[in-house]
């Protein structure tokens, strides 16, 4: 059914979203540090990079679900640190946010889990909320008879159409999307890319992906930021590795970007078993000697 | 010789020293910890506070925490009332009977429950039932990400999922709380009346003459603290789950047992500060009791 390729939009040149030198500290644990972005109208922008490197917290903190540390979150020119909390729910309008695990509430029907930012955000419930639900649930490709049930009687790629539905039901100038294929198949995976782009050609939304998986970063993005942890860059490096188009991520210079574009492990896997060494005796021929031991007795 | 047991001395002295500064070292961070959690729940309460005076509850997230505070919790107060009440029959009846004082057992089942059992059951049986509820459901949606999810379409977690169930709880725990009062009232007389053959006239005369409107209004009064100390505590170890079920489970148990101990400290400050207000009021009366 949803097997078109949609060509990517232009992007427009102001800024929909910018962070200026913006950090998120969690104690002495560095998460993010310095970093700044612009991200244009319209454009679909692919925030890729090793687990643990602050993708999510860098998506969150884009819509404030995450204070930052330092630094600042500039919505449509808006400072986000500005804002009483009743202004930045009524920002929060303009955003949409797909969440990994789709994040439906347990306690909900389907229908009641999309009809939920219309009813924050002041909706009347009625024919023209019951058409919108419906309009977008057929956008995602789920059929009506999904609306009775429970979260819990969906499989995942439903759960996150349905997230999609959800957050695309009040039209979102930004929509964001926190590893949107992890944990589906190929063909649901691919399914879930083209519903993105779908989207972003008919509400002309501005979407960011928090993605690691490549094909999918090639397919909807106009341009990638790679980011790398903070705990093991180089002194005076930012952690912004790669910000650029998809087709130039092979060309990169940086060793780092062309490896985890290749899904190549490297130098890491040493650097893994080195640390979990030095942290670790070895205990097995300690073992062996006590079983010998043992056994002799 | 003298040497080694100078070395022994200062080395047993030594150890005992790291030992007590590690000892100290714990209970200080207990204590830290303590008083950090404490601040951390009072600040929770005022802000749940401000958004409960600043915007109203919606009646659909409000009926369903009602009915599941108020209604399901009905029949099993009720029914720990009732063997309360019994059990406090059976335990005071033989030490009464030696004293010759087994008529007065209706003033004294009635006062006791009234005034103590009653409330602090109604109380731990909420705490038990709902509290923990509370905490593993909040702290699912934490973990789940369902929280971040409220505040991403613009509902205040805190307005939503707090409030209401800060309401059923402060406003329906007085109406538990007279369940369990009347159904111990009930246990207490089935047990003295019938199993023990007391004289009905006397049960029910001393019932009447010694626990009074104060009484009750002492039971009923603490019971609304009881509810939000619940509420507000329960909702606190939900909304600081860690992660995992491991974490879930953490906090529904944490919920019930930093309730119950708060429920209990606040008793001792609330009858101390009824007392207080009994005696200024009704300095002659005492109790009827003495």
């Amino acid at each position: 059914m949803i097997t078109t390729v949609i060509s990517k939009s232009p992007p427009s040149e102001s800024a929909i979203i910018e962070t200026q030198g913006l950090s998120i500290r969690f104690g002495r644990q560095i998460v993010l540090h310095q970093i700044t972005l612009s991200i244009p109208r319209g454009q679909t922008v692919a925030i890729i990079g090793e687990s643990g490197c602050g993708k999510t917290m860098l998506l969150k903190s884009l819509v404030g679900l995450l204070p930052a540390t330092e630094g600042s979150v500039r919505f449509d020119g808006c400072d986000l640190k500005s804002l009483s909390e009743q202004e930045l729910t009524k920002l929060r309008r303009r955003f949409g946010f797909v969440f990994q695990n789709a994040a439906l509430f347990d306690s909900m029907s389907i229908q009641q889990n999309i009809a939920f930012p219309l009813d924050q955000h002041g909706v009347p419930s009625g024919a023209t909320a019951q058409s919108l639900i419906e309009q977008r649930l057929m956008e995602v490709g789920l059929p009506t008879n999904v609306l009775t049930k429970r979260p819990s009687q969906l499989s995942g790629g439903m759960r996150k159409r349905v997230g999609l539905a959800r957050a695309l039901i009040l039209q979102p100038e930004l929509l964001l999307y926190d590893e949107p294929t992890t944990g589906l198949d190929p063909i649901m995976s691919d399914v879930i890319n083209e519903l993105i782009l779908r989207s972003q050609r008919r509400y002309s939304v501005t979407s960011i992906v928090v993605t690691h998986d490549m094909h999918s970063a090639r397919k909807i993005a106009d341009r990638v930021i790679m980011l790398y942890p903070y705990s093991r860059l180089l002194p005076g490096e930012s952690q912004v590795l790669f910000d650029g188009a998809p087709e130039q991520l092979e060309e990169s210079k940086d060793r780092r970007v062309r490896q985890f574009v290749r899904g190549e492990a490297g130098e890491r896997l040493m650097e893994l078993l080195s640390s979990s060494n030095m942290s670790h005796v070895d205990e097995t021929p300690r073992l062996h000697e006590t079983i010998a031991r043992r056994e002799a007795e | 010789m003298g040497s080694i047991r100078k070395t022994a001395r200062d080395s047993l002295a030594g150890r005992l020293s790291i030992g007590f500064s590690k000892v100290a070292n714990a209970w200080g961070s207990v204590v830290i910890q303590g008083i950090n959690t404490l601040g951390d729940i009072s600040l929770f309460a005022w802000r749940m506070f401000l958004w409960m005076v600043s915007a109203k509850p919606r009646s659909g997230t409000l009926m369903p925490n009602f009915y599941a505070v108020g209604v399901l919790s009905l029949p099993v107060v009720a029914l720990t009332g009732t063997f309360i009440g019994m059990v406090l029959a059976l335990q005071s009846y033989h030490q009464f009977k030696t004293m010759g004082l087994e008529s007065k057992l209706g003033a004294v089942i009635t006062m006791s429950l009234v005034r103590e059992l009653g409330p602090v059951l109604a109380a731990t049986m909420l705490a038990g039932r709902v509290g923990s509820a509370m905490a593993a459901v909040i702290g699912t949606m934490r973990v789940t990400e369902q929280i971040d999810a409220l505040v991403a379409m613009g509902a205040n977690p805190i307005h939503y999922l707090v409030v209401p169930r800060f309401l059923a709880c402060v406003l329906l725990i007085p109406a538990l709380t007279i369940m369990a009062d009347f159904m111990g009232i009930v246990g207490g007389y089935f047990f003295s009346v019938i199993v023990f053959g007391i004289d009905h006239a006397q049960y029910l005369k001393n019932s009447r003459d010694f626990v009074g409107g104060f009484d009750f209004f002492t039971g009923i009064f603490k019971s609304v603290f009881f509810g939000a100390i619940i509420a507000i505590v329960s909702c606190y170890r939900g909304f600081h789950c860690q992660a995992g079920a491991e974490g879930v489970g953490r906090a529904a148990t944490s919920a019930f047992v930093e309730s119950f101990v708060m429920i209990l400290a606040m008793d001792i400050v609330l009858n101390m500060f009824l007392d207080g207000v009994h005696s200024t009021f009704w300095p002659t009366s005492g109790s009827k009791l003495l």
